[in-house]
């Protein structure tokens, strides 16, 4: 599975984007962020607050449900600030 | 109806021009622009980070659902990303129409689901560093405002 990050989730991962081999078992959007949480003290903090955390697969915004399988593409970000002046 | 997305800075008077020039017989047209400010806390620069494979596509979509549900003649939206600075401006939306009210609330629809529809993210810059702006619960409600279907809630 690729997986694409964005914004301060970027950051705090480390790297723009990674490959992973995803188990069988982790078959949805929160199961996969439980999962990756686990990777690395980097991925933890970064996936840290789910409240902060918005996920797309395959390019389309998901909930936490949503069923994943090792052909997908994740992206991970931030919630939007796209717009104008936010204040 | 016309999506772009550039690194360039714009002229919202050559576009709104431009953008005139190609429409009938309309009697209303809305802009919104939207301009770097560095309000209180003296935003030096602003960085807009994007994700282009999907930036295009959600901007269409949000052109055409506004189409849909408003009787607009025409739309634009020109949005900015990567470094500008305060004063500069960040993104342009229009809505033409044959009257006031349907352009008026085409151009407030776009702007309010853009904010949370389209991916983009903000770094502001300040004397005391660098910080991702947070995205606000008001920019949330105003998107939701406009009854969005099932399904299709901001991300």
């Amino acid at each position: 599975m690729k997986i694409l990050y964005f914004a301060w989730v970027r950051e705090a991962v480390g790297c723009d984007e990674e490959t992973v081999a995803l188990p069988a078992e982790i078959d949805t959007v929160g199961a996969l962020l439980d999962w990756l949480a686990d990777r690395s003290p980097a991925h933890a903090a970064a996936l840290a607050d789910r409240d902060r955390i918005r996920v797309a697969v395959n390019e389309d915004f998901a909930r936490p449900d949503r069923p994943v399988t090792d052909r997908d593409e994740v992206a991970i970000f931030p919630p939007l600030t796209g717009g104008g002046a936010h204040s | 109806m016309t999506v772009r997305v550039q690194a360039e800075p714009f002229d919202p008077a050559a576009e709104l021009a431009a953008f005139t020039e190609g429409l009938g017989d309309v009697g209303a047209i809305a802009q919104f622009v939207g301009l770097v400010r560095s309000g209180p806390d003296g935003v030096t620069a602003l960085t807009l980070e994007h994700w282009p494979e999907v930036t295009d596509r959600k901007l269409a979509d949000i052109e055409t659902e506004a189409r849909t549900r408003f009787d607009l003649a025409g739309s634009l939206i020109v949005h900015r990303y990567g470094r500008m600075q305060p004063g500069e401006p960040i993104v342009l939306v229009a809505a033409a129409s044959a009257h006031r009210q349907a352009a008026f609330d085409g151009c407030a629809f776009m702007v309010d689901w853009l904010k949370t529809k389209a991916p983009f993210w903000k770094r502001e810059e300040t004397a005391a560093g660098a910080q991702w702006v947070e995205a606000r619960r008001t920019d949330d409600e105003a998107a939701d405002r406009w009854n969005a279907p099932a399904g299709s809630g901001s991300p």
